[in-house]
């Protein structure tokens, strides 16, 4: 082997991020490394390359233990790193991009001409033959991401690392910088790849290992691995035995809000969707499928470059985050901390705050009425606190992500969209939250509900639909919303229909 | 054609094109005497634009220097007046001290992760308050050797002078070109300016990095206070107000972004004979006001920052529609 890892262990305060985790890795192999949020892929990679230090566990290259203790010792032991972006500077040319500290020098001036020469000498390996005087910021990304590649094989040689390098990527991209890993492959050096995109994984990998909650699940030989037991080892079962009653799933509902060929490049594939009156629509789909991106195109935050959307009562607009809450929306985004609560104000302050946006800042809410609206939000979703002069900032998860619903339905939208309303809030609030979710629709609310956790998605959704890089491919409604269908219809294979709407609502 | 260099060949444009006006409607600007004076009323301007290029190439900004050369010129004026040194011995203490100042500052910009604005800032007051500390009033510089250096020259042909002062802000150009462009550190500023963390990972060690582009900074400002007291052959506290904005006027003329990253040490050369150009003209006409130097300032400024604006829109534009091959 020409990496080997044991028992590796990092706790961060409150965490254990990786709880003695093995994995290896031979030289002429891709290695995937596949796992959710917060499985501990990045802190995994950070310890490798030294931008994190270990707490315990042993990392061995070619038989010696090493410990890096920073990206460029790692670097010079062997181990080069190619991330999602930030890799190079867009500013200095090609040439000095891939030279940048080994520069060819003469009485410490750098020989411009022999640097050009090494640079191209460097490009020929892989195909490549650019303008190495051009900055690199004029080139497409897919060239930036290979130029970054021969860097990091220059600097270190046995081991490359490539967090996410093609998220950013097109699909004839994808293949060019395929290619350049294959060839990388045939040269003897071990490649770990992390990548969110199952077909690009089953793809490339020789070897998957799967990440979940700090532990290694598995590592399998990849074409022994079948996609919906990887798809199981990367979502968890574990909660099988706690599922909730499924929603009593209720029959078709008047139909509110249309939605017709909504798209955005770069951010997900047109789609159609209907919602109806006091409808939860659940989305389902792993990390980077396009669960959010689809919550902020019909929230306005990246606004939709084609397709419609209306009502009853005609064309809706949707360009602007302003302009969906003037139509009714609303959106408790997934990193509440920074997009949705304002942590120095008072509980109150933050219930009032989009009601009063929304009646402008020329006509006050009086402070009894605000007063008013926070005491029975704070009684009505059972917000734990000591009063309504808290700072939101101390409150726990769970209480803070209930204020910024509070705020939400302060403002009465018709259609609430909840980015993971669960995550990170200990277990009771959660069943509080999934309850309100009840609740709400019961007084003709609709619910877009994005979730992580099927179960969760099981347990509110009328409907659930499906998404897979970055395309919605599939609707499930009655009968069909079971972990089985879920788990399937993520692992399909091959491009299916942008949405396999059927009409219901 | 690299986009980047696009403002530099803008800029070169532009000056030629100033000259040729110029030229048609006083052919005597064409002459070496105007060329001579042209590099000799600019010199201490020049100087310290090659510290300000450095700096805003790493993505900061000086605005002390302007303070620390009306504190050179006291500094040397006071201290040959009350001792006996020798001024080429007060000028290695001044150049030791402005470079100490400089790298003081790059040390707290750097340390304190503080904005370079605020921390030049107040080195332009301290700067400033240490010149008055000094002397109030205006010294006038009295020393054999000091009208020897003021007094020399080179003849051109065409009975042109090149004084002193011209040739050593040439020299300093001449430094500030390889520093930049041809050395590693040099490469390092550029790679800071283009992006701090990415330069972090690609081994740029930003702490020395920053210290020595501050105190190149402080150096330049300390040699152009030296060829100021020459020029004006005394020291006074209240000089080269505002200086510091002149000098980033004309690094801006010149091309270079003004968030760092990109931009040529030759272009604010020519910034600077682009700025004195203007002044000649206005010499030679006459019967303009001097303002007139400040509004067409102003206007280039705006231009060449729209410019740039334009060119990384375009570049963006060129990257968005796939033509980077």
């Amino acid at each position: 082997m020409l990496l080997t890892i044991r028992s590796l262990t990092k706790t961060f305060p409150g965490t254990k991020a990786l709880d003695a985790v093995d994995f290896d890795l031979a030289a002429g192999e891709v290695h995937a490394l596949l796992g959710e949020n917060g499985a501990g892929k990045s802190t995994l990679i950070k310890c490798l390359t030294g931008a994190y230090r270990r707490d315990g566990g042993a990392i061995t290259l070619e038989g010696a233990g090493i410990d890096p203790q920073s990206t460029v010792e790692a670097q010079e032991l062997g181990i080069g790193t190619v991330y999602q972006e930030v890799n190079l500077l867009p500013n200095l040319t090609v040439a000095q991009n891939l030279m940048f500290g080994r520069e060819p020098r003469r009485w410490g001036l750098i020989r411009n001409r022999a640097m050009r020469a090494q640079a191209r000498a460097m490009l020929r390996d892989y195909g490549l033959s650019l303008d190495v005087d051009r900055d690199l910021g004029s080139y497409s990304v897919a060239i930036q991401q290979i130029v970054a590649i021969a860097r990091a094989v220059a600097l270190s040689g046995k081991v490359l690392i490539l967090d996410e390098p093609t998220a950013s990527l097109d699909a004839a991209e994808v293949r060019m910088v395929f290619d350049v890993v294959r060839g990388l492959r045939a040269r003897g050096l071990g490649i770990v790849f992390v990548s969110h995109f199952l077909d690009q994984v089953f793809d490339l990998s020789d070897r998957v290992t799967v990440l979940r909650n700090g532990r290694r699940v598995a590592t399998e030989r990849t074409r022994d691995l079948d996609r919906v037991a990887l798809i199981e080892h990367m979502l968890g079962r574990e909660l099988e035995a706690a599922t909730q009653e499924p929603a009593a799933r209720r029959g078709p509902r008047p139909p509110m809000l249309r939605f017709a060929g909504m798209g955005r490049r770069g951010a997900v594939q047109p789609f159609d969707m209907q919602v109806g009156q006091g409808e939860v629509l659940g989305l389902a789909g792993l990390l980077g499928s396009g669960r959010t991106e689809t919550a902020e195109l019909l929230f306005g935050l990246k606004p939709a470059q084609t397709g419609r959307a209306r009502d009853q009562g005609g064309a809706l607009d949707l360009s602007t985050p302003r302009a969906a809450i003037a139509a009714g929306f609303g959106l408790a985004p997934e990193d509440r901390k920074t997009d949705g609560i304002v942590a120095d104000l008072t509980i109150r302050e933050n219930i009032v705050l989009g009601l009063q946006a929304r009646r402008g800042w020329a006509r006050p809410i009086a402070r009894a009425e605000q007063n008013r609206l926070a005491e029975d939000y704070i009684r009505r979703l059972d917000i734990r606190t000591t009063g309504r002069e808290k700072r939101v900032g101390e409150l726990s998860g769970g209480n803070q992500q209930k204020v910024v619903l509070a705020r939400w339905l302060a403002m009465n939208p018709r259609f609430l969209i909840l980015d993971e309303p669960t995550r990170g809030i200990d277990v009771g609030a959660h069943a509080e939250i999934l309850r309100l979710i009840h609740d709400l629709t019961a007084q003709g609310m609709a619910l877009l509900v994005i979730s992580s956790e099927i179960d969760e998605l099981i347990a509110v959704s009328d409907r659930v639909i499906v998404l897979r890089d970055r395309r919605h491919v599939a609707e499930l409604a009655g009968e069909d919303i079971a972990p089985a269908r879920i788990m399937q219809a993520i692992a399909a294979t091959g491009p299916a229909p942008a949405a396999a709407a059927q009409g219901a609502a | 054609m690299n986009i980047r260099a696009l403002p530099l060949y803008v800029t070169i444009a532009i000056f030629l094109l100033a000259y040729l006006v110029c030229w048609t409607q006083f052919p005597a600007m064409l002459s070496t005497r105007v060329i001579g004076n042209l590099l000799t009323d600019n010199a201490y301007l020049g100087i310290v634009a090659v510290g300000m290029t450095l700096v805003i190439l790493s993505g900061g900004i000086d605005l002390s220097v302007g303070s620390v050369i009306a504190f050179s010129g006291v500094f040397i004026a006071v201290v040959l007046r009350d001792s006996t040194l020798h001024p080429l011995a007060v000028f290695a203490m001044l150049l030791a001290l402005t470079t100490a100042f400089g790298a003081a500052m790059g040390f707290l910009i750097d340390r304190l992760a503080m904005p370079a604005f605020i921390v030049t800032l107040a080195g332009m007051f301290l700067a400033r308050g240490a010149a008055y500390m000094l002397s109030i009033d205006s010294v006038p510089v009295v020393h054999p050797f000091f009208d020897w250096l003021e007094g020399l020259y080179w003849l051109m042909p065409g009975k042109g002078r090149l004084r002193l002062i011209g040739v050593v802000m040439l020299l300093a150009f001449a430094a500030g070109i390889v520093v930049a462009h041809k050395t590693r550190f040099g490469t390092s500023v550029l790679a800071l300016g283009g992006g701090e963390a990415t330069a972090r990972l690609m081994g740029v060690r930003q702490g020395r990095t920053t210290v020595l582009v501050y105190a190149f900074s402080g150096l330049m400002a300390g040699l152009s206070g030296i060829v100021f007291t020459i020029y004006t052959g005394s020291g006074y506290s209240l000089a080269t107000v505002g200086t510091e904005l002149t000098a980033i006027a004309a690094v801006v003329i010149g091309g270079t972004l003004l968030t760092g990253g990109a931009g040529y040490m030759f272009g604010t050369f020519i910034g600077v004979m682009t700025m004195g150009l203007i002044q000649t003209y206005i010499v030679f006409d006459g019967s303009l006001s001097s303002w007139w130097t400040k509004i067409v300032v102003g206007v280039l400024l705006l231009a060449f920052i729209l410019l740039q604006k334009g060119l990384v829109k375009l570049s963006q534009d060129r990257l968005a529609a796939g033509a980077g091959r």
